[in-house]
């Protein structure tokens, strides 16, 4: 039972997720009203939790490679300090990465235990931050500019055009939610699972792992963010990025939905490994790949539609987010062992 | 959600609708014609056509406003594609309004502006119906639009031209017209018939518009 309590701060992580990284896929198509938030949400509760489940394990693998969060209570801090330094962020709407706090977190945890944080997989997790958007910036170019060209020339009518975007949204929803729950799963309880007890059951045909059971409680976490709050972010996202056509909102879609896909798909890692690409299994941020896609569109279109503030507040990011996050963990953990004499390393 | 029929009998409306203005510039063309040499049957056969045209117009149009609000269709292009409907409906009702007036009045223009009321009247129809494959090439080929509506700027220009001309050769040209009345009357009409280049212009200038929003 206490692990379900400790479990409560990556779930509300969880929550807050689903809550607003949801907006980034269905954001626009919600908000539009292309399509209705109900369907919207049914779709990404279903699939994020697939992803979850399916294709979560990676990312939280690179985490715990991090540094291994060794007790409950220690998992429960980090989660919640990376929880407060979203929400405070948030709160000032600057663009936070999710991942970038927890991987702040695990530092601040593995200074205080006094463990050496593994330097290699920290560079590994670090040069995602900043290959991500560029990754989200060269697949929307190249998306932005071959479908352009199949627009202008199959000479199709814009009431079809428009049919076959509504659908398309919805089918590349559903693979945007997939891959945000395959990815970023790992920050919602990648921490817990060096720590959590038993929690493996048989169902007959098929044993479930304690890491299966995390993984779809931490999808459901995310689900239940984006039914109960997801409506009220999709249509503020919608309304905020209406100059973006249905069209460009697809690319973007599609092209932050392969971002997260390639940065949590071991099979494909293991293909590009073969041509000497080499891609880690790490939570990427799904706001700085949608922000990565929408800036390359706008350089194709001749930088008219780039705001450069937004990328100086997502380099800032790099490197505030993760010190702040690792900054307050510390802290909190020292008074969680001090004042509430918590095992916390 | 709308589906594959809705979007085929949305896109039939839209070509019906883009018909009827293409050929109420043939009919109104024909009606002046018919009037001015005459041909009363043929002149009322005209009038009862046109406003035949601008009655179909109106529910085409309306039942494509109905079906673009219930089936959410297009939000962020529907208000301007409805105000693109709405102008071209607009040069059906203008054809219809100044056959009829034709009809109303009857009025009697000298023999020497009527070849140039009739280049007028072909000039001013041209210029509507040119608006049409404008229209056509936005909903499928947006890029092309700017080059399509080239011709309705050309026609707005030349009823400009030979409507000033029709009116300083009524006032000071014919000697017989004597009664400002009838001089008055003649302008009116010269410009009831230029009305509908004016309105197709302003069409064509919503749609250069349009285009550069429609475009990915």
């Amino acid at each position: 039972m206490l692990f379900f309590v400790f479990l409560s701060g990556g779930l509300f992580l969880g929550w807050s997720l689903g809550a607003n990284d949801t907006s980034n896929i269905f954001g626009t198509a919600v908000g539009s009203r292309m399509i209705k938030f109900k369907t919207a949400a049914i779709i990404a509760a279903i699939f994020v939790v697939v992803g979850s489940v399916v294709q979560g394990i990676s990312g939280a693998e690179t985490l715990n490679k991090l540094s291994s969060v060794t007790t409950l209570s220690g998992a429960f801090m980090v989660s919640l300090c990376s929880a407060l330094i979203v929400y405070w962020m948030t709160k000032r709407a600057l663009p936070v990465s999710t991942s970038q706090a927890i991987v702040g977190a695990i530092i601040g945890w593995s200074f205080y235990a006094g463990i050496n944080p593994n330097y290699s997989t920290m560079i590994e997790i670090a040069l995602t931050w900043i290959s991500s958007p560029i990754l989200g910036m060269i697949i929307s170019a190249m998306l932005y500019l071959i479908i352009r060209e199949i627009v202008n020339r199959s000479k199709i009518h814009v009431v079809m055009l428009n049919l076959i975007t509504r659908y398309g949204l919805i089918v590349i929803g559903a693979f945007g939610a997939y891959s945000l729950g395959a990815n970023n799963i790992a920050n919602v309880i990648g921490v817990f699972i060096p720590s959590a007890p038993d929690l493996s059951f048989n169902l007959g045909f098929i044993k479930i792992s304690t890491t299966d059971t995390l993984l779809f409680l931490g999808g459901l976490s995310i689900s239940v963010g984006i039914i109960s709050y997801g409506e009220h972010v999709m249509n503020k996202i919608g309304k905020e990025i209406m100059f973006l056509t249905p069209e460009i909102a697809f690319i973007v879609v599609l092209s932050q939905s392969l971002v997260l896909f390639i940065f949590s798909s071991k099979e494909l890692s293991l293909l590009l490994s073969y041509v000497g690409i080499s891609i880690p299994q790490v939570p990427i941020s799904s706001t700085h790949a949608v922000i990565g896609s929408i800036l390359g569109i706008g350089l194709i279109k001749k930088g008219r539609e780039v705001n450069f503030r937004v990328v100086k507040q997502i380099v800032l990011g790099w490197i505030f987010t993760p010190i702040v996050a690792a900054i307050i963990t510390y802290i909190m953990l020292f008074f969680a062992q001090n004042v509430f004499k918590l095992n916390v390393y | 959600m709308f589906g594959l029929k809705t979007a085929n009998e949305t896109i039939d409306a839209i070509d019906r609708f883009l018909t009827l203005v293409d050929e109420a510039g043939i009919i109104f063309t024909e009606g002046i014609k018919s009037y001015l040499s005459g041909q009363q049957e043929h002149f009322l056969d005209k009038v009862k056509k046109l406003s035949h045209y601008e009655n179909e117009g109106d529910a085409i149009r309306r039942q494509i406003a109905n079906v673009l609000y219930t089936e959410s269709l297009m939000p962020q292009l529907r208000s301007d594609i409805l105000k693109l409907l709405e102008d071209l409906d607009n040069l059906l009702d203008i054809s219809k309004a100044c056959l009829v007036q034709f009809d109303i009045e009857h009025p009697k223009f000298p023999e020497l502006i009527i070849p140039d009321l009739i280049l007028l009247t072909e000039a001013s129809a041209k210029a509507s119906m040119s608006v049409v494959p404008g229209a056509k090439d936005y909903f499928r080929r947006p890029m092309q639009v700017r080059d399509s509506l080239n011709h309705v700027f050309l026609y707005e220009k030349e009823a400009d031209r030979i409507g000033e001309m029709i009116k300083r050769t009524v006032y000071n040209q014919i000697a017989e017209l004597t009664d400002l009345a009838h001089k008055n009357q003649i302008r009116y009409f010269v410009s009831k018939i230029e009305e509908l280049s004016d309105a197709a212009e302003a069409a064509a200038d919503l749609l250069l518009i349009m285009a550069v929003k429609r475009s990915i």
